[in-house]
């Protein structure tokens, strides 16, 4: 059943996402960082912890996740070492998802030049 | 020829692009990046005992690293702009643009180029992230506690 509620997850996203561009002038980057934000916004009223429950893999996926793990991590990083936590600890979570993406990119920038 | 003739021959040649079947791709490209992260985070957990946070963490690095090395092979940019919001909503955009612009600015240097404008896509995607998680996560605990 999760196999099932991770495809409904990720595909209403998109779904969403898609419609958004198509009835306005907004662009994929447009798209992007208004999910990223939907997915803080969700995570601060305690949702997409419950869409992760629902949809597993299917809302970590998303760029939403990244969102939702800044928030979390925010407020980790407070309850640990205080009001300077909510900068020292933002970025610990995505830290992976940032550091992996650079990695990856400049690797295969010196390795492959662009088709055209 | 006359002016409506010629805009009616215009308007009969310009793509049009059809909202509901991109919509319908983009849930079913969308719904399967789900499915397959699911299958992969699945078998990590049951064959290689792994706790569920990691298995997300895992599929996140497996997932970055397939959609950039499927953009530095040079297909995927076709894949992005026929699947539109089905691959850029998911983790596998932000790889695809942080590694289409390394290659695209590289020609312009290393500095100048590709280090300039490493995050010219994703760049938004970092800041807003950031200026949203930051004010929230602040909101959150003196609303939360």
């Amino acid at each position: 059943m999760i196999f099932f509620n991770a495809f409904l997850v990720a595909g209403l996203f998109c779904f969403g996402a898609q419609v958004l561009m198509d009835n306005t002038k907004l662009t994929p980057g447009h798209i992007t960082s208004i999910f990223v934000v939907l997915g803080a916004v969700l995570s601060f009223f305690g949702l997409y912890p419950k869409l992760i429950e629902f949809g597993g893999a299917g809302a970590t996926v998303l760029i939403s996740n990244f969102g939702h793990m800044l928030y979390t991590a925010g407020i980790e990083g407070f309850h640990e070492v205080g009001v300077l936590g909510f900068a020292s600890g933002l970025l610990t979570k995505s830290s992976l998802a940032v550091v992996s993406a650079v990695i990856f990119a400049f690797i295969f920038a010196l390795l492959f030049k662009p088709k055209n | 020829m006359r002016k409506e003739e010629y805009q009616k021959l215009v308007a009969e040649y310009t793509p049009k692009e059809n909202k509901w079947k991109n919509a319908v791709v983009a849930f079913l490209v969308g719904g399967l990046v789900g499915f397959l992260g699911q299958v992969v985070v699945s078998v990590l957990q049951n064959s290689l005992g792994m706790e569920v946070m990691e298995s997300y963490s895992w599929l996140c690095v497996i997932l970055i690293f397939v959609a950039s090395f499927c953009t530095a092979l040079g297909f995927f940019d076709n894949w992005v702009s026929k699947c539109k919001a089905g691959l850029f909503l998911p983790t596998t955009g932000f790889a695809h643009s942080v590694t289409s612009a390394a290659m695209d600015y590289r020609k312009d240097g290393f500095i100048t180029g590709l280090g300039s404008s490493f995050f010219k896509l994703a760049g938004s995607v970092i800041l807003y992230g950031i200026l949203s998680g930051f004010f929230l996560s602040i909101l959150g605990v003196i609303f939360y506690g």
